[in-house]
């Protein structure tokens, strides 16, 4: 059995260690907001973040992830369910179109903005250019992301 | 979102047991019959003509006989609904159409459900596109070809939030006792105002249903719109921030086993023989298939499957695509150019004569382009769960026409349509590849072999080698100029047609002579529809031509264009927009140029304008400026995120995509080998949207793609001087 670290959670698989984290998520753990895009870290929709930073959990061994913390899409909002200040920008702006990316896309941004509360441009493109959109919301990302940054407003799109 | 099954029906909000869903079945004794037991959740509900439920709690259903991909179908054609119906649109809820031959898209119009009904004067003298008329055939509830809003919207989706209305008016007008013409409807209620009354339509949903049909529901006009038009926020939107979003890959089917598959390289090609003698030790695994057009590998996880797969020795049969190499290819076109000659292919369209316009001609100017094979890569890779057990098959994935889905599974499974269910889910992507229904198949006859369900996933590799492919093709060009400089003759013939028969037509350019021919050309790759179709490529070299037509007459892009559309007002207001959007004729700084294309397609007209900056190593497109007119944007936030979507899918293309062929086989193999545009390639893009004619819609998922190629290496030839006539702009050097 491996132990693990998940959302906050202490989880138990019965997995290889070899095994990349994002099959165990998805899997093992039945938490399918990772997504599966490329399986070698070259899409980013696998995006999940280790002890806080973004790893592609598609070429990250589960054992990787012994003493650490693993945080996917399902563990950003808050306890009572407030989502988090990404997720809130990324729904003001629309984002999403097919929306597969996104769980990736998301991730990448929170982590961004941990490490870098008021991004430059080139911070966020350096940051987010590992996660393909193949609906090419890019636009909309760097909005989001500076709506979330508190460095401007996106003009709110009707309820 | 709803889906079409009474546990997530439940989940979506409607009081169950205590809900009174009222409704009326347009076609008698259908679709109630059938459908009504899987919407409904007893004797107390029934089904309002089929598009909509009013429920106890005032609550809107709209039923969207479309699938969502990110196009925001969804949303667009419950606004529709709604505004005619005069739906709470806070109160709205959205459902999808099941699997169900009943929903056929286009019989949702007059032939189908509305039989006893005369659909008022349609909006849409006809559709354009052979898509719809494919969906008509095949029996198909298909999405694409930009058509949901413009063919179902208009024609099923209006229609019936209106005859919803007017039913409930006449049920209160009956019970209060006063003239039709006295209620008044707004945000799901019904007024009376000389009495004061005032119920919720929910009041008169039962009576409402034994109302008869109206036989020409009155639906708005522009002026009296209130949800359409206006920037309504995404119902799909939540779900896919917070990771709750169904995918067809997440689909999770209790006792679930994984499949791991890989087929031969060359299309065609079966499995000869395997060694999987490594394969069948490995951890996880359960059966080693050999399906004869391909191997399976179905293990407990995905990744043992796939690590499993990896050791498999396989040979694969001899084909006669075995010696193909791109280069060949193109060899293909141009020989079957070349002996189509003067006057061989097949004709398209003619008007005047194109020889004689170009023997008189001052100027000619002749060119021939290029553009390769490409790959749609969806993010989500081909996937797809079944179930075949008991005489009963369960099938869960992302399609984009379900009841083709549906009827793949029950010819792969050997079962009747009947017994089989098909589970649609979100879409990670469609682009016209979910049209197909290969891996259905593929997913089916593996869980008809194993008895269990499984869960089949095709790598990105798969995905990328075993693409439907939009075509290669090669397209030659001789126009002729008088000596004003003013095109006088067009002759154009190129390889392949699939669809729209209209893409590489010019009827919106006003040129004296011209002629269309085609030539068809023999390949063993399968072909799909691939998000704009063949105006991907037509538009292309269209306006390509046009512009290398305006440099030799020694005017610029914008001028010429203006000239050949002067009599559209419509079209040269669109035009117009763009280039005034851009700043046209001003000063760029060095190395810097602007590039203009114009290509009406799916019903919508769009002009853009692209800014390059051809001072660093490689191109970088810095603008787009877009001007459309979809006729009425019903939901203008996301027809202008349509425009983006389609102007990044097709930079994608223009810049990098290039699937080429050796051996027979596909060359690239995922992102590394075939690049997307990302984020820091991203040009700002500014729409704006033209409301031309709100009788005519247009489509939004496609028509954004086909100006950007043109646009960009119309940019670049204004930079530079050099003329891009083979796609990607990647294979240029610059320097």
């Amino acid at each position: 059995m491996i132990k693990l670290n998940v959302n906050g959670q202490a989880r138990e698989v019965d997995a290889d260690p070899a095994t990349p984290i994002l099959w165990i998520v998805r899997e093992n753990l039945k938490m399918p907001g990772t997504k599966f895009g490329c399986g070698i870290a070259q899409c980013g929709a696998c995006t999940v973040h280790l002890d806080g930073k973004p790893i592609r959990s598609c070429s990250t061994p589960v054992s990787a992830a012994k003493g650490k913390t693993i945080t996917t899409i399902e563990g950003i909002a808050a306890e009572d369910g407030t989502l988090h200040k990404v997720q809130q920008a990324w729904i003001e702006a629309q984002v999403p179109q097919c929306g597969y990316c996104q769980s990736g896309q998301i991730m990448s941004a929170t982590a961004l903005l941990k490490e870098n509360p008021q991004p430059t441009d080139a911070q966020i493109d350096a940051a987010m250019t590992g996660n393909i959109c193949r609906c090419g919301m890019y636009g909309r990302i760097r909005k989001a992301i500076k709506a979330a940054a508190g460095i401007e407003q996106p003009a709110k799109v009707g309820a | 979102m709803g889906k079409w099954s009474r546990r997530a029906f439940i989940g979506a909000g409607v009081v169950a047991g205590s809900a009174l869903v009222v409704g009326v079945a347009v076609r008698q004794g259908n679709p109630v019959d059938r459908l009504g037991p899987l919407l409904t959740d007893g004797e107390n509900e029934q089904l309002l003509n089929a598009w909509v439920k009013v429920d106890t709690d005032n609550i809107v259903t709209a039923v969207i006989p479309h699938v969502e991909m990110g196009q925001g179908v969804y949303t667009a054609l419950a606004q529709m609904l709604a505004d005619e119906m005069d739906a709470d649109w806070n109160k709205v809820q959205i459902l999808e159409a099941p699997a169900d031959k009943q929903y056929v898209s286009d019989s949702i119009g007059r032939d189908f459900l509305f039989p006893n009904l005369q659909v008022p004067a349609l909006f849409e003298p006809t559709v354009a596109g052979g898509i719809l008329e494919l969906a008509q055939a095949m029996g198909l509830q298909f999405t694409g070809g930009s058509y949901s809003v413009r063919a179902t919207g208009q024609r099923a989706m209006r229609t019936a939030g209106a005859a919803a209305r007017e039913m409930l008016v006449a049920a209160a007008a009956s019970e209060w006792q006063v003239p039709t013409s006295e209620i008044s409807t707004a945000d799901s209620m019904l007024i009376h105002a000389r009495s004061g009354k005032s119920e919720p339509f929910a009041t008169f949903a039962r009576a409402a249903a034994e109302q008869s049909l109206p036989a020409k529901p009155k639906l708005k006009s522009p002026e009296n719109y209130k949800i359409m038009g206006q920037p309504k926020a995404r119902h799909d939107i939540p779900e896919k921030v917070d990771g709750s979003a169904v995918f067809g890959i997440d689909a999770d089917v209790p006792g679930m086993k994984y499949a791991a598959v890989k087929a031969p390289p060359v299309i065609g090609a079966t499995v000869e023989s395997m060694d999987a003698t490594t394969a069948k030790t490995m951890p996880g695994v359960l059966q080693i298939l050999n399906m004869g057009d391909f191997v399976a590998v179905v293990a407990g996880g995905y990744w043992q499957a796939q690590q499993a797969l990896g050791t498999i020795d396989t040979r694969y049969s001899k084909t006669e695509g075995d010696s193909l190499d791109q280069d060949a290819i193109f060899a293909r076109y141009a020989s079957h150019l070349d002996e189509a000659g003067e006057d061989g292919g097949d004709m398209q369209t003619e008007a005047g004569d194109v020889t004689k316009g170009f023997a008189e001609a001052a100027t000619k100017v002749e060119a021939e382009y290029k553009v390769p094979f490409l790959a749609h890569a969806t993010m989500e890779p081909m996937n797809c769960t079944a179930w075949v057990r008991d005489g009963k098959c369960d099938v869960w994935s992302g399609h984009q026409a379900p009841v083709n889905a549906r009827q793949a599974a029950a010819d792969a499974a050997g079962l009747p349509f009947e017994d089989v269910t098909y589970h649609n889910a979100y879409l990670g992507g469609g682009f016209g590849r979910r049209s197909d229904s290969d891996a259905i198949i593929m997913a089916t006859r593996i869980a008809k072999a194993t008895g269990y369900p499984v869960k089949m996933i095709w790598s990105r590799e798969e995905d990328t080698a075993q693409d439907h492919y939009r075509p290669s093709a090669t397209s030659r060009f001789r126009g002729g100029l008088d000596k004003d400089g003013k095109a006088i003759s067009w002759d154009n013939i190129h390889t392949h047609l699939f669809d729209p028969a209209d893409a590489p037509t010019i009827p919106h350019y006003n040129i004296a002579s011209h002629r269309i021919r085609k030539v068809d050309v023999p390949m063993h790759l399968r072909f799909g529809p691939w998000r704009s179709v063949d105006h991907s490529q037509h538009g292309f070299f269209i306006e390509s031509f046009v512009d290398e037509m305006a440099h030799a007459a020694g005017k610029d892009g914008y001028a010429f264009r203006r000239e050949l559309l002067a009599e559209s007002p419509r079209h040269l207001k669109v035009l117009d927009t763009a280039a005034k959007m851009s700043g046209w004729g001003s000063a760029l700084p060095e190395n810097h140029g602007r590039g203009i294309a114009f290509v009406p397609s799916f019903g919508s007209i769009v002009a853009q304008v692209a800014e390059v900056d051809m001072s660093g190593p490689k191109p970088r497109v810095t603008k787009v400026y877009v001007a459309a007119d979809p006729g009425f944007a019903i939901n203008p936030d996301g027809f202008t995120a349509q425009m983006e979507s389609g102007i990044v899918y097709g930079l994608t293309a223009a810049l990098y995509g290039d699937i080429t062929i050796k051996d027979g086989a596909v060359q690239q193999s995922n992102f590394h080998d075939y690049p997307m545009l990302r984020i820091d390639e991203m040009p700002e893009v500014e729409v704006t949207l033209i409301n031309g004619d709100h009788k005519r819609l247009g489509g939004g998922g496609e028509p954004g793609l086909p100006p950007i190629a043109p646009a960009v290496t119309n940019a670049i030839f204004a930079a530079t001087g050099k003329r891009v006539r083979e796609l990607p702009i990647a294979k240029h050097d610059f320097a």
